[in-house]
């Protein structure tokens, strides 16, 4: 049994919203490199520097990439040999995010009631996912969501007789419909599969897993790729200006599902697509 | 096309951007999003005034993160600029010239731009923290409660923007996509 004190969960949490804002991971910061050599559109490429160099203003002067520091989004893995001390993990994760928004200068978005929308001030309550596994470690994922792109979502209960051609109808949907909304290029988190909630978080956490890490599945992999190049040839660019990048990477999570169903969730990102890892 | 412009717009000004121009603005800005516009527009159901003068001026729809001690302010990028549509007619009936955002707008706007021969510009969304370099004063001007959605009046130098809907209707969202959609 491995003790974890909940300070210390605080602690990384508060450091994590204040990291996640500041930089992107090196996949994120390769896929835009990437697309600065091949964009076609001249303003296309303009809008790509420009969004390198936000993301050096961003580092160096420790200012946050995007003013929409996000709606911040946990995937905690709890491993069942541990035990947590000196309060509730939820406290202990939301008291966190009340730091790292706070001391981090980071934007207080979130309102206390979807219809009376006063201002919580400290950008809580954060939306955490538990998953319990095997071990004794403790994995949190933390990715802040903005809104632009999260507005931009979309869902279809698809039947089983709109098989992939069906799934992929509805991710060129999903995109187009968003165009310059969501902040292209955008991450397209796509969940296929199991119910409409599964659907939904799967979408989520495929934003969260890195381009490099692939599915396991061939027909998924496939997918991955094709999607990735149909969004492309979509015109919609940077910025929703034109151009030959509109999304930097699909990923797919998929799960079993039901005979009468075939759910798929279309979770868009833009290309400011923060998560960050740790293992305590 | 590059166009360097002092703010307010001009009627000559606006006249000579063209969907696609790059325009680099210089001078106040006010800043409004969401609960503001909602504010504004409860109080002209009301008969009362607006909070800021209207005429000629132009909105940037944003909500900035804070600012570190020192700075103007933090992160300031566009917001999506459909959310505003429900509002944005009236105002531009009023003597709105120019919005800055990102995103599409409804037809309802398009028609009150090309009504009172106005603008709107896009600014590049998620770039935040470069353009918050182009923002040289930021001064909170009413609706304080409301934090990130206050009212701003900003001062801006070079401030990059890209016209998307000009005064005559052309939209880039609609024309640039087909010049480079190749199914
Ligand atoms: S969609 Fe993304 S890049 Fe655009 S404003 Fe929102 S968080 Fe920022």
């Amino acid at each position: 049994m491995k003790n974890i004190r909940a300070e210390k969960i605080t602690e990384e949490v508060k450091e994590m919203c204040i990291l996640a804002n500041h930089y992107l991971s090196s996949d994120m910061n390769s896929r835009l490199n990437n697309a600065v050599n091949v964009e076609e559109s001249p303003l296309g490429k303009k809008i790509l520097n420009q969004l390198k160099e936000n993301l050096e203003i961003a580092d160096k002067e420790q200012i946050p990439i995007c003013q929409d520091t996000g709606m911040a989004v946990l995937f905690v893995d709890i491993g069942q040999d541990i035990h947590i001390e000196g309060g509730l993990i939820t406290d202990a994760i939301n008291e966190g995010v009340k730091k790292g928004y706070t001391e981090g200068f980071l934007r207080k978005s979130v309102v206390k009631d979807p219809i009376e929308r006063v201002n919580t001030n400290d950008n809580t309550p954060a939306v955490i996912h538990y998953n319990v596994v095997e071990g004794d470690q403790l994995k949190i994922i933390l990715a802040p969501k903005g809104f632009g792109s999260e507005n931009m979502s979309q869902i279809f209960m698809l039947k089983p007789a709109d098989g992939i051609e069906g799934v992929k109808e509805a991710i060129l949907k999903a995109v187009k419909d968003a165009g310059p909304n969501a902040c292209p290029p955008m991450v397209v988190g796509v969940g296929i599969g199991g119910t409409f909630e599964k659907a939904a978080l799967m979408a989520k956490q495929a934003l969260t897993r890195d381009f490099d890490d692939r599915p396991t599945k061939e027909w998924v992999r496939n997918l991955e790729d094709e999607m990735l190049e149909r969004i492309n040839r979509l015109g919609i660019g940077p910025g929703g200006l034109g151009g030959s990048t509109t999304a930097l990477a699909v990923n797919i999570n998929t799960y079993a599902t039901h005979i009468a169903g075939l759910p798929v969730a279309v979770n868009i990102c833009c290309h400011v697509n923060r998560h960050i890892t740790r293992i305590l | 096309m590059e166009h360097k412009i002092k703010l307010p717009l001009t009627s000559e000004a606006i006249e000579g951007f063209k969907s696609g121009d790059y325009v680099f603005l210089t001078g106040e800005l006010y800043v409004a999003r969401d609960a503001a516009h909602k504010r504004m527009n409860e109080a002209l159901d009301q008969g009362n005034n607006l909070p800021i003068p209207i005429k000629n001026q132009t909105i940037y729809y944003m909500g900035p993160s804070p600012a570190r001690q020192g700075r103007a302010i933090g992160s300031a990028g566009p917001t999506t600029a459909s959310r505003m549509d429900k509002y944005a007619p009236r105002l531009l009936d009023l003597g709105l010239k120019g919005m800055v955002g990102k995103g599409k707008r409804s037809k309802e706007v398009i028609d009150a731009i090309v009504r009172n021969k106005a603008v709107y510009f896009a600014a590049v969304g998620g770039a935040g923290a470069l353009l918050s370099k182009c923002i040289k004063e930021s001064e909170v001007i009413c609706y304080d409660d409301l934090g990130a959605e206050a009212i701003r009046k900003l001062y801006v130098e070079d401030f990059p923007v890209i016209v998307v809907i000009d005064s005559k209707g052309n939209n880039l969202y609609e024309t640039a996509i087909l010049k480079y959609k190749k199914d």
